[in-house]
């Protein structure tokens, strides 16, 4: 039996450009995480419905687990690791997180933070149904949402004070 | 002086790793083409005899390393072909089966592991996998509790009526019980039924395995609540010496009790195909996998009978429960045994017995989730409350008011052996005060009102109310290692797991409490057998209570080294010396101080400089010329060890009450207000607590109004995916949680700590049940209650909606 066929990928990741051989049935993610090796994006369902895996792709938020890698090429992606700025300051979403204690054991926290970067860009000024609104597509087992939907909130608090 | 930390809502030292995307979870280990991956054929069937297995399709394909099935694993080591261990035995159990690490002649549930391949990728392994052939002999299943009570077909030929166990216990026999049934101005029973659900943490199961051949050791990383105990299994397994495995546990993606069991059979195939190929090998589960594969819980059928005088005292509660164990009993009995004992809750009724039966069925495996086997418990002995509460026309608070164990009846023996084998005695609590706080929060007394300006509306609406006690921190013990390095960083170790509870921060805080060591110089390292290799694990509610304590008391420790050392060098008594903020120095003369650094250095006597710090603590420059560089009863090195294992569990406890809405056309249930009111003795860490309640609170209504295993008269179970097993989102859960403490310590261990991880579950059935109830006006039996079931509900009891 012979190996796939490989495809050359260009995936320009957190500014920066990866040549990447995979073959055509690569999930994004599995790119992502065991060829690049960024493995802040984490994958807790595989058929799109948890959103752990969520990066922003041209700046918005899709499912990596329910991406071909090799249908991004070219394409911008921004994962957790490049959220926070290049001195390591956290963003106002991850510094809102903290600050709220918006998360436990933190494994569907980086798929929270996108979609959140992304919520926020949009609608810099949720109101308290609309920060529930923002995170109401993915799924935490350990915190309730409650201080999630706070950590929303204050996030934008940061994201208007810094702006 | 420095603000004491303990009870303050301290920010997370382990954040900032987990929000940068530099966690590292099992699945981020060992990255990179060097891996191999693991992929495992489960079984289609919910029963069947595997006639032959035919792997010949797999042995060409390109990338495949290795394919095994139960055969080939005498092979590699004889204990790696007997069935898997049963981690707890009990007496009660007379009939326990566990399951092979690969499937021998026979399959119990859709899932079961049959054949094991390792490949290049996952994709390989699966593509391998998909082309192996079993012939099957398929057999009648049994699913269901009332199935397996018929006894008509059997899970395991040689277990007569499917009964795992048969266990009584109580302060009554059934004569005397029937007696006092008979001689009880109110008699009630109940027929009662709670459905499965499981704990489908984010981050499923997962291990890694490298062999190294040079130091003749196996390091294992897996997602376990039990490092030490997924050690001991893998060693004696694989043939090992113990000091031969390391396991590391690192960041693990929620375990809620489904990681407590081990070893799975993934955890020792991983290792030994990893020793076999001399290569890393790592399986990580899907999520299909985890729903067929890991474990669930919660499924009981229950019958109540209860004699009550016109107070709505408890005179006799006879209670008999039949429970679903799932296929295999690798847990024992731990799950009903809390049942049967944490059923009585903060209540005192005369007499009690109880009896259970386990019972197999041909599904997933059943092992604790969260709260383990008290959200039954609860449900049983709340709806029994309410109903006598509606029996006597009594306000239901008043019924409870009037069975608790008063707060000057502690410690308060129940008379019964709890799931650690010790005496059931309660050590500490205040009920009367805490349902007084339930009542304010929840607005108990101003209800009617609401509800009438409700019905006004045409809305209805509904209160419930539930109260339960957990008996957490169960031994047999945790230890800890304080070791101050010369630099003055404070290195902690502990030997159980964490999964997300904050353990980093709140063991920082006891040692900087303690020790008087700056919070931020302490680093704590949890479930590394390297770190330390005696330990239990964390479940049940154990963790600050055991781990705490250890912690603690080996702080303590360290810091009476610290004293003597620093004493010797300042020339001063000990009796006179604080430490604050990393220094020793002596009370009331700032300027005569010691950094715990340089302690450290002095604590051990040096044969070479081979750095700064070590210049100043070789044998020419530290100690007296007249006794030797250690002393005979000493150690080098500023550190201290110590062991924690308390005489029996603490018992925190709690009321939860939430008004509910339900719609009258679509029976949708609503919550309007959620509240919680609870003691779980010392708060070490506030916002910590909180959000174990937030989380707890949310896994109790999903429980409650969601969440459960769909399984066909086949064994299949239909809603294996986050697709149709209803998760709630936060569309789901509260807006919203009011949450009021209360702090009775426990006498039991030295930082007055009672578990607080499980509470936020257990009474959700129960106080959910309680507001559909008053909100319909018709019997809830049976949970959880979907729209369609309260629908039908609705139509069963001829109460159709009015409006």
């Amino acid at each position: 039996m012979s190996a796939e066929e490989p495809h050359e990928v260009h995936l320009v990741v957190n500014g920066t450009t990866y040549d990447v051989q995979v073959p055509a049935r690569r999930l994004l993610s599995d790119a992502l995480r065991h060829d690049l090796g960024l493995t802040g994006t984490h994958v807790g369902c595989e058929h799109g419905v948890c959103g752990a895996c969520t990066v922003l792709l041209d700046g918005r938020p899709v499912r990596a687990c329910l991406l071909l890698a090799v249908t991004v090429d070219g394409h911008e992606v921004t994962t957790v690791e490049g959220l926070a700025g290049p001195d390591g300051t956290l963003s106002a979403v991850q510094e809102g997180f903290r600050q709220c204690h918006g998360l436990q054991c933190g494994f569907c926290t980086p798929g929270f933070l996108t979609t959140v970067t992304a919520g926020l860009r949009e609608n810099p000024d949720p109101t308290h149904e609309e920060a529930r609104e923002m995170v109401a597509g993915n799924l935490c087992r350990c915190t309730g949402y409650q201080n999630i939907v706070r950590a929303v909130e204050r996030a934008a608090e940061l994201g208007r004070e810094q702006a | 002086m420095t603000t004491r930390l303990t009870g303050a809502p301290v920010q997370r030292t382990e954040d900032r790793r987990l929000l940068t995307g530099a966690g590292r979870f099992v699945d981020d280990v060992q990255v990179g083409p060097q891996t191999l991956h693991a992929a495992v054929l489960r079984s289609p069937h919910a029963h069947a005899r595997i006639v032959d297995i035919d792997v010949d399709a797999v042995l060409d394909l390109e990338g495949v390393h290795l394919v095994w099935t139960h055969e080939d694993l005498a092979g590699v080591s004889a204990p790696l072909a007997e069935p898997l261990p049963l981690l707890i035995p009990h007496p009660a159990l007379t009939h326990g089966r566990t399951q092979h690490a690969l499937a021998r002649d026979e399959v119990n549930h859709v899932g079961e592991a049959v054949a094991f391949v390792v490949a290049d990728d996952r994709y390989v392994a699966e593509d391998a996998v998909a082309r192996i052939r079993v012939t099957w002999e398929v057999l009648e299943p049994v699913v269901g509790l009332e199935q397996a009570r018929a006894g008509e077909r059997l899970v395991h030929d040689d277990v007569p009526g499917n009964v795992g166990a048969r266990l009584e216990q109580g302060t009554a026999d059934a004569e005397q019980m029937a007696a006092a049934l008979e001689a009880a101005p109110h008699r009630l029973a109940l027929d009662l039924e709670v459905e499965r659900s499981a704990c489908t943490p984010l981050e499923g199961r997962g291990t890694v395995a490298r062999w190294d051949p040079d130091s003749d050791r196996l390091q294992v990383w897996t997602s376990t609540q039990t490092s030490t105990g997924v050690r001991a299994a893998v060693a004696a397994r694989l043939g090992l010496d113990l000091g031969q495995v390391d396991v590391i546990t690192p960041d693990v993606g929620g375990g809620f009790g489904v990681k407590i069991n081990h070893p799975w059979p993934e955890e020792l195939l991983v290792p030994a195909a990893a020793r076999v190929l001399g290569r890393v090998v790592k399986f990580t589960e899907d999520r299909r996998e985890h729903f067929v594969s890991s474990a669930h819980e919660r499924g009981q059928l229950q019958h109540v009978e209860v004699g009550f005088d016109d107070e709505g005292r408890l005179l006799a509660l006879d209670v008999e429960f039949w429970h679903d164990h799932g296929a295999y009993t690798p847990y024992g009995l731990i799950v009903p045994i809390i049942t049967s004992t944490q059923l009585l809750g903060p209540y005192k009724p005369q007499l009690y017995r109880v009896v259970f039966e386990s019972l197999y069925t041909n599904t997933t495996m059943v092992t604790p989730y969260r709260g383990a086997g008290r959200p039954q418990g609860c449900y049983a002995m709340e709806r029994t409350m309410d109903a006598i509460a509606a029996h006597l026309g009594r306000d239901r608070t008043e019924v409870r008011a009037a069975n608790f164990i008063q707060p000057d009846e502690f410690p308060y023996d129940q008379g019964l052996v709890f799931q650690d084998g010790r005496e059931l005695e309660y050590d500490s609590g205040d009920y009367p005060a805490l349902l007084e706080k339930a009542k304010a929060l929840v607005g108990w007394d101003e209800f009617e009102t609401f509800r009438a300006e409700m019905a006004a509306e045409g809305r209805r609406v509904g209160i419930g109310l539930a109260c339960y006690v957990e008996g957490t921190g169960v031994g047999p013990y945790e230890g800890a290692h304080v070791h101050v390095e010369t630099s003055g960083k404070v290195k902690v170790a502990t030997g159980l797991t964490t999964q997300g509870q904050g353990h980093q921060t709140v063991f920082a805080q006891l040692v900087a409490d303690e020790l008087g060591c700056r919070f931020e110089d302490v680093e704590v390292v949890t479930g590394d057998t390297r770190r330390m290799p005696y330990a239990v694990g964390t479940f049940a509610s154990r963790a600050a209570v055991m781990s705490g304590s250890a912690i603690h008391l080996a702080a303590k420790r360290t810091k009476e080294k610290a004293l003597r050392i620093a004493a010797d060098a300042l020339e001063a008594d000990e009796a006179d010396l604080e430490i604050v903020e990393g220094s020793v120095r002596v009370k009331g003369s700032p300027g005569s101080a010691i950094d715990l650094g340089t302690v450290a250095v002095l604590s051990n006597p040096l044969r070479y400089a081979f750095d700064e710090a070590s210049k100043a603590a070789t044998q020419f420059s530290v100690g007296d010329p007249g006794r030797p560089p250690v002393a005979e009863d000493d150690e080098p090195g500023l550190e201290g060890k110590d062991f924690y294992s308390p005489e029996r569990a603490t018992f925190a406890s709690g009321i939860h009450a939430v008004v509910v809405e339900t719609d009258p056309d679509t029976a949708e249930v609503t919550i309007l207000k959620y509240a919680v009111v609870h003691d779980c003795g010392t708060l070490v860490n506030p916002m910590i607590v909180e959000g174990q309640i937030h989380g707890g609170v949310a896994q109790g209504v999903a429980g409650a109004l969601f969440e459960r295993m769909a399984y066909d008269e086949s064994g299949q179970l239909l809603n294996a995916s986050f697709m149709d097993f209803l998760m709630p989102y936060v569309t789901e859960v509260p807006d919203g949680i009011d949450i009021d403490h209360q702090e009775t310590p426990s006498p039991l261990n030295p930082l007055g700590i009672k578990g607080a991880g499980e509470a936020g579950v257990i009474p959700s059935a129960a106080v959910f049940a309680a507001a559909i109830e008053d909100a319909e006006g018709i019997r809830v039996t049976r949970m959880p209650m979907s729209p369609s079931d309260l629908f039908h509900l609705r139509t069963d009891q001829r109460q159709e909606p009015t409006s």
